[in-house]
């Protein structure tokens, strides 16, 4: 874990020295990440580093319609974990992502995915509910409901809380409101607290950034 | 036309001076409202914004003046019990849930009804412990 945490960082640091140069800075790639023996485009095969992704899910949205990975294909998007009836930080966070789906109506390169973590009350009615007063219709902000282990898990396992957070803080990813900025590769590209002014400002900035390496 | 405007300036100034020279009364009032500004920021900014603008459809927002007026008694049994049911606010409805804040003392509502009810728009004066007591005395 420390070595993880280590190695991290100086990957970060080393991202970042690389990018001070460059006309176009990339933002780092979180998570763990090996080395594996791939088949190139011409059929020759070598090694290559591959980054953890975020693992394939299937919920229901406030439609309580099926979304899966699928659903975000060719999309970044900033997903995060709350509840309809949160009464501390998740209204600021989503007051700040609602400001940030605002800004980004008319680009469909961005979604936003909200997973509740109260898997005995926010049903899709109620997540639809919510999504109206929220001033959210359409596509572009799907709200996911699923079983309480299979979202847990993917919370830990998938965004990664333990990496970015310190794991001495109680509640971990559900009570730090993360915001997770994840690239069209499904790799996590950016957390930023979103009850943090400072860090959604940060967050506003690298979208743009994250867009244009995608841009041909 | 640049000394009419140095004029005005200064002039402002003074009146400012003048005006911050408050009465006993008014230095009790700030007092509240600086304090309830704080019990504001940590109990309620949240989901009624820094600004007191609400929270889209949600979080109704404290910039109804006639409502924060009409609603002055009920304000108390509002933040100590929480709110639920529709209520209209700026002419739109809402109907969601305020939790409730069962332990707050009388003085801290009496800080934090200070400061929403002067805040953003509104111009109420002062409110204190005894008033929040009494209020709370008549919740339904
Ligand atoms: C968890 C979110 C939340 C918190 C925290 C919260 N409120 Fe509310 N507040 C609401 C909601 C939702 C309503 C509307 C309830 C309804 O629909 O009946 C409301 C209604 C009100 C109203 C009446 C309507 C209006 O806008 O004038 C007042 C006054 C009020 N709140 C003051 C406060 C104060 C003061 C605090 C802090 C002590 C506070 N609230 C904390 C969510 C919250």
């Amino acid at each position: 874990m420390v070595t993880l945490r280590y190695s991290i960082i100086s990957c970060i640091a080393g991202l970042l020295l690389l990018s001070s140069c460059k006309e176009s800075p990339k933002l780092p790639i979180f998570g763990e990440r090996e080395a594996k023996t791939v088949t190139r485009a011409d059929g020759t095969k070598g090694v290559d580093t591959v980054y953890q992704t975020i693992p394939a899910f299937s919920f229901l949205n406030q439609d309580s319609t099926p979304i899966t990975n699928a659903t975000f294909k060719d999309k970044i998007y900033i997903a995060d974990f709350f509840f309809t009836t949160c009464p501390s930080i998740c209204p600021i966070m989503h007051r700040n992502m609602k400001a940030i789906y605002d800004d980004y109506k008319d680009n469909p390169d961005l979604m936003f995915l909200s997973h509740t973590i109260d898997y005995k009350y926010d049903k899709p009615s109620v997540l639809k509910k919510y999504a109206e007063k929220l001033g959210v219709d359409g596509k572009k902000w799907e709200f996911a409901y699923g079983p309480k282990a299979e979202v847990y898990k993917l919370a830990e396992t998938g965004y990664l809380s333990t990496v970015i957070e310190d794991k001495t803080a109680a509640g971990g990813y559900v009570h730090q409101g993360y915001l997770i900025l994840v690239d069209k590769d499904r790799r996590i590209r950016g957390a930023y607290d979103g009850t943090n002014d400072e860090q959604v400002a940060q967050l506003k900035k690298d979208i743009p950034v994250l867009l244009a390496e995608y841009k041909k | 036309m640049r000394n009419l405007i140095l004029c005005s300036v200064i002039c402002a100034v003074f009146v400012l001076m003048i005006a911050s020279c408050q009465t006993a009364d008014n230095l009790e009032r700030d007092m509240y409202y600086t304090n309830g500004r704080d019990i504001y920021i940590k109990h309620c900014q949240n989901c009624h914004g820094a600004k007191g603008e609400g929270l889209a459809a949600l979080t109704p927002p404290l910039t109804d003046t006639v409502f924060l007026k009409a609603n002055k008694q009920k304000l108390a049994c509002i933040i100590k019990n929480g709110l639920k049911g529709e209520i209209v606010v700026h002419g739109k409805s809402f109907n969601d849930q305020m939790p409730p804040n069962g332990t707050m003392a009388d003085i801290d509502i009496a800080q934090v009804i200070v400061y929403i009810t002067n805040a953003n728009g509104n111009n109420q004066g002062m409110y204190t412990p005894a008033q929040v007591a009494a209020d709370l005395a008549a919740c339904r």
